[in-house]
């Protein structure tokens, strides 16, 4: 058989209620159950040599790189939580078909409740210690949606985050703990990990680890302090609360305690976390539960505490003690799932689950009476009912205590006096609920429910009795099995019976009876239940306000940091370059060794003349026209030192880009706002030059380190190889279209896209022209002057005849594609200025965005024709033809590529520029002839 | 020497310019012609990937120039890795687009592919200048994708992601200014050959220039306190386009895996691992910052914006470890936050459009229509990006652990780790419960739900389940891709040739 | 030379860092390219200095500028200029559809 099978059958049938029940009508509880029983039927077919002693371990490689396996393993313990999750499940399923309103959706409930009982099968059957973790999550999530499930109500929302915050948060230790567990152990298989106690327990993570583990395995079992998410998970649907809170999820956290007994348990440590937090819980949760008015809320606190006495069992560490805990786990998920469903049956009757008006519903539904009181005897202790044997162990475990020293007393007193809370308010809900005189006002008349409705509460009370009346004949088998798994040993000497002679145990069973009893039907005395007012502040308000008070923490913090300000991001930007680059520069000595070129009057000339354009621009920005004049001036000086340090055609090009540039500002500054408002606080300024000053100072002593030292370049091999390899004189323009061609045909993708990207951003923009100019004057309204108009026209052939000769020479001289297309783009922009857009468009009728594209695809294509030869993308080749005037003539299949670069930026400078000036011209609109 | 390797620049390449070249084409054309060139990226993507399964160099000599004077395509790894998680996502985020995004604004599919186009590219060469270069590619196509279909929100946007980048760009520029001023070449190969020789002299402005260029690539992958920018950008695009986005800052990432290990790796003497200080704190703080994030958001579009910062800064956890284990997190966490954030844009776009009223606002509307197929689609996102077991979250997040486990300050990290993740579990369930379960009545007249964007959306996120399902062939994949990148040795030999000098006979071969 | 050329770039630089961090857009622009124009600047000397001649090898000239830098900042140019472009644009949309020149849309 296939373990994996057990948890994939309710885990990935969870669809099929809905399919089916859509697709052929099939009742969703039919199908829901049907799955149950195979899960089941699977189970108990191994069941039996389980019971004998055997293990099975089934194992395939998932994820090995993190040791995640997808490995299963059925033992004594597991099988005892598999059979408790599928039968109570099944139980569940049946007792919800009947007990869901009609308006709730069917098909929904069983999907997720298939889900979560595939979870947890899932946590229970793992022998991969992340494969458990994996499932635990999963039963937080489908827990979630499950106690969610009536989305409507606002406290089952609250609900269900509470859980998945809290049990979330668990997981996430409980995942870290783990982690470290596996990596001391070196494996994350349990069989590994169980045998390895010694070694984890010596291990400095020791500590560690359990506490990671415990927290998970407190926060799913709701123990004290993170017990409070329970109670407020009961604005679940009944049947979600009498799966998870008695068989299932808040037993996952106890099913972890008694799976790693072996590897962590029997230390001082874990003695005292454990049972401490275990008998805080106990007591706690059994005195609260007395003052709970809702049926439900009375039934989470003793559910709680009820885990509270099974944590601390597992906290003595003991044998015995072991034993008596998974005792108290069968019986308890036994009677606390039967008085959920009587609750259920209650409210679902009468409408009400509040204690205050409900009574004497005896002599209404007798049957559900008998069942409900018989259960809470079981969960008082009452003897003759399975509560009582189990509760008898524990009260006898509380005895074999080593580390107490002189306070061995403590424990056996704590425990009785939980007892007493126990029987108290076991005795309230029985007694409020079921006797005294007739209830009033109740939303409907109660009777019994319908018959299947009872049956699931009917089996349950009867395991109650039978386990009670002959546990050595029904549950000692399956008890020793699952208890010798946890153990991963020899069980001590043990015996299941009812009358173990008189014995302390036996006086603190008596005296918990008597006192509980004695408690609530003096209570008038003393403590007034029915007037008690609910504490106003609870864990579950605490945490919710918590949480709003994060949520407005962060937005306060988000807000105010990531403020949207462009500044503040520019300035951050600025300073975290600047950080990194000094830090990196650290122990540099600032001049090296190179001897340095001497400078000559004109080069100072220039460089006085930048520094102080581009300051004066600087403090005037204000004036924008200025500004911009001496920005111009400044690109001037930068051309004219790309001259003197022998760049040429650095220098054409940055003259070109820089006189485009300037017009492209002059056309944007006429739409803008005339002038700049008063600059903010002098501090800020103050602030800005700082930072302007170090960086700038940064940036040239970067500059001045490098200048000041020798290098070893590659240069070399262009200025060697240009002419023979590349066919150029001009190695720079060789370079630019054959050695690093590629970075080229980016660049001239860059100008295609932007030149696309403006005509986008120009559709339908219609900027209205001031009347006066930034300087109060008016424009003058004659658009087209008339020496333009005439002096333009011969200009373009002219131009032209340059670009075509600039373009020709530009593989062994200054020039080439782009120098030429922008010398042919101002040329042809000169007759849109000059003529006015309408007289230009007519005149040169081209889509300038598929000028673009050509080039793009003339360049690309030559690349690719490289292909035909068996070479890489963009291999040149080059020959010489005799031209009649010319005469030798070299052809460079570069040249092709160049004449690529030369339309596309031809195009580029035409969209850009003519677009941009026709904004406000004639021609109105933009971007109408562009495609779409 | 395969043509292979190119495709994926040259297929987007020249589809995007025949879109621009036929402007008389309908939409229907259009939309074929991209969605062609898109989906043959895959199989692109996937022949390239059975190539380098054993761990070869596929490298491509541009214009047949031997490296390092020539500019080289080189394919390994994790290259192919990032391809095809780009092919993946692009082709979803088309496919959505198609359902009419890409008619708000002229040139959409154009634009689309020279975004592709850089991506690809950057992910491809092997040279640090073409490298920007690409990064312009893909830096002004995402411009003008911010901005289709306008409006004052992505205007707005949009004029804080330009300045922002136009400032990296120049970084860059001095970046490479200073590290060719120090080693005289550009090829990363040849970079990574010649840093250990350095003169120590020089070593400084090596230095210098690398953590200048780590600026940019933090700037780019969003790392705080540079990433600022990212969440009111990606919530002002169209679904399709932050999409798209998803994969956009992992080309930073990509860029510090692709170029620290390799040329400023253990091996590189005096500049050896001058990364490794400063990555881990940043991203600890991204990683904290973006959990919180999460929680403020007001809307599903912030709150997946801050999830992108949150995912960056656990994806540079584990790549600022500089170690096997942390490169090999890295690698898968890209894939899964990748695909994972771009399935939340779409459903975020999904769930505005189907809400008559509050777009994606986390309050309580009109409860919406087709809720269960959203819910699903939903529920299965938000436990993906909030690292919740069954899917790739979980595997990514047990992997950044297991990795910061062994390596210093593993307590800070892992409590930062762990707490951010409880704060997105709380933050995503808060906004699950907002938008599915506390809802007004149901509204009448529900546009109908359109396949094909339920269909892109379950796309990814079906890939998201498929890296859990075959979770043990993905890992594999992303530790055979540490082991490359550990060991740069491989990369710069299948680029420069065994013998390191031999570049210096070269000269005249060809 | 080397220590005007140091010069020159750090002011240009400064020069653009200040502006970029003004509130308008216009001289955000200008910023950007007095930036861009150091920016050039220093990745053109990164390979070095040399003065009074040309990467032209048919002069025969003795020695030689480095041409590497010279392409690069060729194509830094020519993306800085389409980068600039769009950046113009933008700002004139911003204007019209956020309703000022405030670099965070609006007036401020």
């Amino acid at each position: 058989m296939l373990l994996p099978l057990v948890i994939l059958i309710p885990l990935v049938g969870a669809w099929l209620p809905a399919a089916l029940s859509r697709a052929l009508g099939i009742d969703p509880a039919r199908t829901a159950a049907a799955l149950v029983v195979l899960a089941l039927a699977i189970v108990l077919g191994q069941a039996g040599a389980v019971l004998d002693g055997a293990t099975f371990v089934q194992s395939w490689p998932w994820i090995p790189a993190l040791g995640l396996n997808a490995s299963f393993r059925l033992d004594g313990f597991g099988l005892l939580f598999a059979l408790l999750i599928l039968v109570i499940g099944l139980l569940v399923v049946l007792y919800a078909r009947y007990y869901l309103a009609p308006e709730d959706s069917q098909e929904r409930f069983y999907g997720l409740l298939l889900l979560f009982m595939g979870a947890m099968l899932g946590v229970v059957l793992s022998e991969n210690l992340l494969l458990l973790v994996t499932f635990w999550e999963l039963t937080s999530l489908s827990s979630f949606l499950l106690i969610g499930f009536w989305r409507h109500e606002a406290e089952a929302r609250r609900g269900a985050r509470l859980a998945l915050m809290i049990t979330g948060a668990g997981g996430l230790a409980l995942l870290a703990g783990v982690l470290l567990l596996g990596h001391v152990v070196g494996s994350f298989e349990l069989t590994q990990v169980l045998a390895s106690g010694a070694v984890v327990k010596a291990h400095p993570l020791y500590e560690a680890i359990l506490v990671l583990v415990l927290l998970g395995a407190f926060t799913k079992s709701a123990q004290f302090p993170f017990h409070f998410w329970l109670p407020h998970a009961m604005a679940a649907p009944t049947p979600v609360s009498a799966y998870l809170h008695s068989a299932t999820m808040v037993k996952a956290g106890i099913f972890l305690l008694g799976r790693l007994f072996p590897a962590l348990a029997g230390t001082e440590v874990w003695f005292f976390v454990v049972s401490g937090v275990g008998l805080a819980t106990q007591l706690f949760a059994s005195y609260v539960a007395l003052f709970r008015h809702d049926l439900k809320g009375l039934l989470a606190y003793s559910t709680v505490s009820h885990l509270g006495l099974v944590t601390l069992l597992f906290g003595l560490g003991t044998p015995l003690g072991e034993i008596a805990a998974v005792f108290h786990i069968i019986n308890h998920a036994v009677f606390k799932a039967s008085l959920f469903m009587a609750a259920g049956i209650i409210d679902h009757e009468t409408g009400t689950r509040d204690m205050r008006r409900l009574s004497g519903l005896a002599r209404y539904m007798p049957w559900t009476a008998a069942l409900a009181t018989i259960a809470a005897g079981a969960m008082a202790g009452v003897p003759l009912l399975n509560g009582f044997l189990s509760k008898e162990m524990f009260f006898a475990e509380t005895f074999q205590v080593q580390w107490l020293g002189p306070w061995y007393w403590v424990l056996p007193v704590a425990a009785t006096l939980a007892g007493v809370f126990t029987v108290a308010y076991s005795t309230r809900f029985v007694h409020d609920v079921f006797f005294g005189p007739a209830p009033q006002g109740l939303p409907k008349t109660p009777h019994e429910p319908p018959r299947w409705m009872k049956v699931p509460v009917e089996i349950l009370v009867g395991l109650c009795l039978l386990v009670g009346l002959t546990p050595a004949l029904t549950v000692d088998p399956l008890l020793r099995a699952a208890a010798g798994a946890v153990l991963q040993g020899p069980l001590p000497e043990f015996s299941l019976k009812l009358w173990h002679g008189f014995n302390l145990p036996l006086l603190m069973s008596v005296v918990a009876l008597a006192g509980g009893t004695a408690v609530y039907f003096t209570r008038r005395y003393h403590l007034d239940l029915h007037g008690y007012r609910q504490r106003p502040t609870d864990g579950r308000r605490i945490s919710e306000n918590a949480v709003a008070r994060a949520v407005r923490g962060a937005r306060w913090l988000v807000e105010r940091v990531a403020n949207e300000s462009l500044q503040r991001y520019v300035l951050l930007l600025l300073v975290a370059a600047l950080a990194l680059g000094v830090a990196g520069a650290r122990g540099l000595t600032l001049t090296g060794t190179a001897d340095l070129t001497p400078a000559d009057g004109l080069s100072v000339l220039v460089t006085v003349a930048l520094v102080l354009a581009a300051l004066a621009a600087t403090v005037m920005h204000a004036k924008r026209l200025l500004a911009l004049v001496l920005i111009g001036v400044v690109g001037l000086a930068v051309s004219l030192a790309f001259v003197r340090l022998s760049a040429p055609d650095l220098a054409l090009t940055q003259l070109l880009v820089e006189i485009v540039t300037v017009l492209l500002l002059l056309l944007a500054m006429y739409f803008m706002p005339a002038e700049t408002p008063a600059e903010p606080s002098r501090a800020r300024l103050a602030r800005d030059v700082l930072v302007a000053v170090t960086i700038g100072g940064a940036v040239a002593g970067l500059a001045w380190a490098l200048l000041t030292r020798p290098f070893d370049t590659i240069a070399w091999y262009y200025l060697e190889n240009a002419k023979p390899e590349g066919g150029g004189y001009n190695v720079v323009n060789v370079i630019l279209v054959d050695f690093r061609g590629f970075d080229t045909l980016g660049e001239i993708t860059v100008l295609g896209i932007a030149a696309v990207g403006i005509l986008a951003l120009l559709q339908g923009l219609k900027l209205d022209t001031p009347p006066l100019d930034w300087e109060g004057r008016p424009w003058a309204t004659e658009r087209y002057p008339l020496m333009l108009r005439v002096l333009s026209r011969p200009l373009l052939p002219l131009a032209l005849l340059v670009s075509a000769y600039l373009f020709l020479r530009g593989h062994n001289a200054p020039g080439g594609g782009f120098i030429a297309g922008l010398v042919t783009g101002t040329a042809l922009l000169l007759q849109y200025v000059a003529q006015g857009s309408a007289w230009a468009s007519a005149r040169l009728p081209w889509n300038y965005t598929r000028v673009i594209a050509a080039g793009l695809l003339v360049a690309t294509g030559t690349g690719l024709a490289s292909w035909a030869f068996g070479a890489p993308f963009l291999t040149s080749t080059f020959g010489y033809v005799h031209w009649p005037v010319v005469g030798e003539f070299e052809l460079a299949s570069a040249m092709v590529f160049d004449l690529g670069i030369y339309l596309a930026v031809v195009g580029v400078v035409m969209v850009i520029l003519s677009r941009l000036g026709g904004l406000s011209g004639p021609t109105g609109v933009v971007g109408d002839r562009e495609g779409h | 020497m395969t043509h292979l390797v190119i495709l994926p620049v040259l297929l987007p390449l020249v589809a995007g310019s025949l879109l621009l070249l036929a402007t008389g084409l309908g939409n229907g054309a259009r939309r074929a012609i991209a969605l062609v060139a898109t989906f043959a990226l895959l199989p692109v993507a996937l022949l390239l990937l059975e190539r380098v399964a054993d761990g070869a160099h596929l490298v491509y000599a541009l214009g047949d120039w031997a490296p390092p004077f020539g500019i080289v395509l080189v394919v390994d790894r994790l290259a192919v890795a990032m391809l095809l998680l780009t092919a993946v996502v692009a082709a979803a985020s088309l496919v959505y687009a198609c359902s009419g995004d890409d008619v708000r604004g002229p040139q959409y599919h154009a634009l689309f592919q020279f975004q592709l186009l850089g991506i690809n590219g950057a992910f491809l060469t092997g040279d640090l200048f073409n490298l920007f270069v690409f990064f312009e590619v893909l830096l002004i196509a995402s411009y003008a994708l911010l901005l289709h279909g306008l409006g004052a929100q992505r205007v707005g946007a949009a004029m804080h992601v330009v300045v922002l980048n136009l400032i990296g760009s120049a970084l860059f520029l001095f970046a490479v200014g200073t590290l060719y001023g120090v080693t005289g070449t550009l090829n990363l190969a040849d970079l990574a050959r010649v840093m250990p020789l350095l003169d120590p002299d020089l070593a400084p402005l090596a230095r210098s220039g690398a953590l200048l260029l780590l600026g940019v690539f933090a700037l780019k992958a969003a790392l705080l306190p540079l990433g600022f920018w990212l969440p009111r950008a990606y919530a002002a695009a169209t679904g399709a386009t932050a999409a798209l986005f998803a994969v956009l800052t992992k080309v930073g990432v990509y860029a510090i895996l692709r170029v620290y290990p390799l040329v400023f790796g253990p091996a590189a003497g005096e500049v050896a691992d001058v990364a490794a200080a400063w990555v881990l704190p940043a991203a600890l703080i991204t990683l904290a910052f973006g959990a919180l994030g999460v929680l403020a958001a007001r809307t599903l579009r912030a709150s997946a914006g801050w999830l992108v910062v949150y995912s960056v800064g656990t994806l540079l956890v584990a790549v600022g470890l500089f170690s096997e284990a942390g490169y090999a997190a890295a690698v898968y966490y890209t894939a899964h936050s990748t695909l994972a954030s771009a399935a939340l844009f779409l459903l975020a776009d999904l769930i505005a459009r189907q809400r008559a009223t509050g777009g994606d606002r986390l309050d309580v509307v009109d409860a919406m229509p087709h809720a269960t197929v959203l819910g699903v689609l939903f529920f299965v996102a938000a436990v993906t990006v909030a690292g919740l077991p069954p899917f790739s979250g979980f595997v990514g997040k047990l992997m950044v652990l297991e990795a910061a486990r062994v390596a210093p300050g593993a307590v800070t990290s892992w409590s930062v780790l762990l707490l951010a993740a409880l704060v997105v579990i709380v933050a995503v369930a808060r906004a699950g419960s907002a938008l599915f379960w506390r809802t007004g009545p149901a509204t009448t007249a529900a546009p109908p739900l359109d396949r094909r964007s339920v269909g892109a959306v379950a796309g990814l996120l079906a890939c998201v389940v498929g890296l859990v399902a075959w979770g043990g062939a993905a890992t594999e994949y992303a530790w055979s891709t540490a082991r490359q990148l550990a060991d740069p040795a491989g990369y710069v030999t299948a680029v420069l040739g065994t013998d390191p000098h031999a570049w210096e006979q070269r000269r005249g071969q060809r | 030379m080397e220590a005007l050329v140091a010069i020159a770039i750090g002011v240009l630089t400064g020069a653009g860092v200040f502006l970029l961090l003004r509130a308008r857009t216009f001289p955000v622009l200008l910023g950007l390219t007095l930036l861009s124009y150091g920016v050039n600047l220093f990745l053109f000397v990164s390979g070095r200095l040399v003065v009074a001649s040309s990467p032209l090898t048919d002069q025969g000239l003795e020695v030689y500028p480095d041409p590497i830098p010279q392409a690069l900042v060729l194509t830094a140019i020519v993306i800085g200029f389409g980068m600039t472009a769009l950046l113009v644009v933008l700002a004139l949309r911003a204007i019209r559809d956020t309703g000022g020149d405030h670099v965070d849309g609006g007036e401020r």
